[in-house]
């Protein structure tokens, strides 16, 4: 299997699923996301899945819980309104540590907010979102390609570590169709999931997936061990792209598709003369710190652009060096449009 | 001599935290008896709630996933549909099943999940110390209703049982008491046809136990097991509410 299709973002999400074993999808519509349950609906019944329309998206996030406790490959997926709602599952699944895939395909919000591609869940999605101080993985594709790449490389980072693992992407890169070379799932090794619920036959011992502790010390036990857990992840999984910085005199930061139209906005300026290069983080958490440090070592001048009035430009700031200078420039949703490789070349000019 | 009684292969042999009088105990029994029963101990998988029965695994010598408060129905859900060779049963409390979870109890016995619900209505909160549920009876006291639960501001004890009975996907409704010999030898055998229920596939199966809290009731045992008879089973009246098999 390596055809080239012609698909939807979401459609990509619904087909990486499947091709990485996930026979499991509990979700509730909601736009722009509703292609990811209408497609799984269709495919995952004759594959021997089960599909199951919830009555909420907390009864959703919670079959996510109790079909990953038992072993098996799960997902959900929503958009803003709906993954405020699933945090409370997310953080039990987090201090269960359960794995299992959840997409934000993000709109406007806050509240009801509205249909527009948005990048301000970056807040919610890497610092936790729920209850109780803990982090998920999260993948930020920005094409077709990766939203089926990425929700593939979720399923087994999610697994390998025991967390739950986000793509979070926005309605551009989910309603957008774009050429796609659906490709098998690429061979990881996987832990075995001896702490599965499946009952005990064969006399094995009792399992028990919880999240409570209150024996002494255990819940601080818990906390380190998670610690470090994300500190390993942080140093094993950082992903991003580089285009042009090795000689950048400025450097142009984003992440999905606000990153596509940076990048053309990149390349108008190097056709003009100027010396500037583009940094796209792919895992927002864990955030690739070292590659900002790296790079300001020897380039000052940093441009970050988000879909909101700034919330990665926060983590751009703790990893640059101390004597680097971090621009914004923000467009959050409601302005009518995206931002114009035109219009981000103009701040570029300006910061350059 | 021959020996007649036993502990269920399912029940672990340690002491429990549930207070003196509590009814949790002789409800755990039965669900463990009724697992012995059918031979499903290691293929059994409990979802626990949030509230006294939490520990379900410190009881039961079995798999169990704790699922986040009211949410058990959906865990259960999940669990059954990735395992559906296994017997999935939940165990929650009324502040847990018809409060906060009652969308997942309606959404989940709507749909005919096929799994177990055991429902131990206390008419209280008893974990975090005795506030209105929403099973507390009309002018009970409680931690938050000091002056009496007041229908016309908080309405009306809410009977599951019943409630339940009405959707086309529940295979099996009741409602039982553990106060008497009588009545536990009635909840012993409801139960197991809960269970058999399951393992014939027959779709979702809901048994209501009305149980005593007497810590919270601010009684004796004696007393707070009085009061389900004398109070409780008036307004929560014993019974088959639906099964598929009369039907």
């Amino acid at each position: 299997m390596s055809e080239k299709l012609f698909v939807k973002g979401n459609e990509a999400v619904a087909m990486a699923a499947i091709e990485a074993g996930c026979r499991y999808y509990f979700g509730y519509p909601i736009t722009p996301q509703s292609d990811i349950p209408e497609y799984l609906s269709r495919e995952l019944p004759p594959l021997g899945g089960e599909f199951i329309q919830a009555e909420s998206e907390i009864g959703a996030i919670n079959m996510l819980l109790g079909a990953s406790a038992t072993g098996v490959r799960a997902m959900t997926s929503s958009s803003g309104p709906g993954i405020s709602l699933k945090q409370e599952g997310i953080s039990y699944m987090a201090g269960s540590e359960l794995p299992g895939v959840i997409v934000d395909i993000m709109r406007a919000g806050p509240g009801l907010g509205g249909i527009d591609a948005s990048q301000a869940d970056y807040f919610q999605a890497t610092r936790g979102g729920g209850h109780g101080g803990y982090r998920i993985i999260v993948l930020a594709p920005a094409s077709v390609q990766e939203m089926y790449d990425l929700t593939m490389r979720a399923f087994d980072l999610s697994d390998i570590y025991r967390i739950p693992a986000m793509v979070l992407a926005d309605s551009v890169i989910g309603q957008m169709k774009e050429s796609l070379t659906a490709h098998p799932r690429p061979k990881a090794t996987l832990p075995a999931k001896e702490w599965a619920v499946r009952g005990r036959e064969s006399g094995e011992p009792q399992n028990i997936v919880k999240s409570l502790y209150l024996g002494d010390g255990e819940m601080e036990a818990f906390h380190w061990k998670m610690h470090a857990r994300y500190q390993e992840l942080a140093e094993k999984e950082c992903r991003w792209e580089e285009i042009e910085t090795t000689d950048a005199a400025l450097v142009v930061t984003a992440f999905g598709s606000t990153a596509r139209i940076a990048r053309t906005a990149v390349a108008m300026a190097r056709e003009a003369g100027m010396k500037v290069g583009l940094l796209r983080p792919i895992t927002l958490f864990p955030f690739p710190r070292q590659a900002y440090e790296t790079i300001s070592g020897y380039c000052k001048r940093f441009l970050t652009i988000e879909l909101s009035t700034g919330q990665m430009v926060e983590d751009v700031r703790l990893s640059v060096a101390r004597d680097a200078e971090v621009a914004f420039y923000g467009r959050p949703p409601g302005a009518g449009s995206l931002p114009t490789p035109e219009e981000l070349f103009e701040q570029i000019k300006k910061q350059y | 001599m021959k020996q007649v009684f036993t502990r269920p292969e399912s029940l672990k042999d340690v002491q429990t935290h549930f207070c003196p009088g509590c009814h949790h105990g002789s409800v755990h029994r039965l669900v463990a008896e009724a697992m012995d029963e059918f031979g499903i101990r290691d293929k059994t998988i409990g979802v626990a709630s949030v509230g006294c029965s939490v520990f379900l695994y410190g009881y039961f010598d079995i798999d169990v996933i704790e699922a986040p408060h009211g949410r058990a129905p959906a865990v259960a859900t999940g669990a059954k549909r990735a395992r559906n060779d296994r017997i999935v049963f939940t165990y929650q409390g009324d502040g847990d099943l018809a409060a906060i979870g009652t969308s997942e109890i309606i959404h989940a016995a709507n749909r005919g999940e096929d799994i177990t619900v055991i429902f131990v209505n206390n008419t209280t909160y008893g974990m975090t110390g005795g506030q209105m549920a929403p099973t507390t009876m009309v002018g009970q006291k409680t931690s938050t209703s000091p002056y009496g639960r007041n229908q016309a501001k908080d309405g009306y004890p809410i009977r599951m049982a019943e409630l339940l009975a009405q959707l086309e996907g529940v295979a099996f409704s009741a409602r039982v008491a553990v106060n008497s010999p009588r009545n536990v030898m009635q909840a012993k055998k409801m139960i197991k046809t809960a269970f058999r229920y399951q393992v014939e596939g027959r779709g979702f199966s809901f048994i209501e136990a009305l149980a005593a809290c007497p810590t919270n009731w601010g009684m004796n045992p004696l007393a707070a097991n009085e009061r389900v008879g004398s109070e409780m089973i008036p307004y929560f009246p014993l019974g088959v509410y639906r099964n598929t098999a009369n039907l």
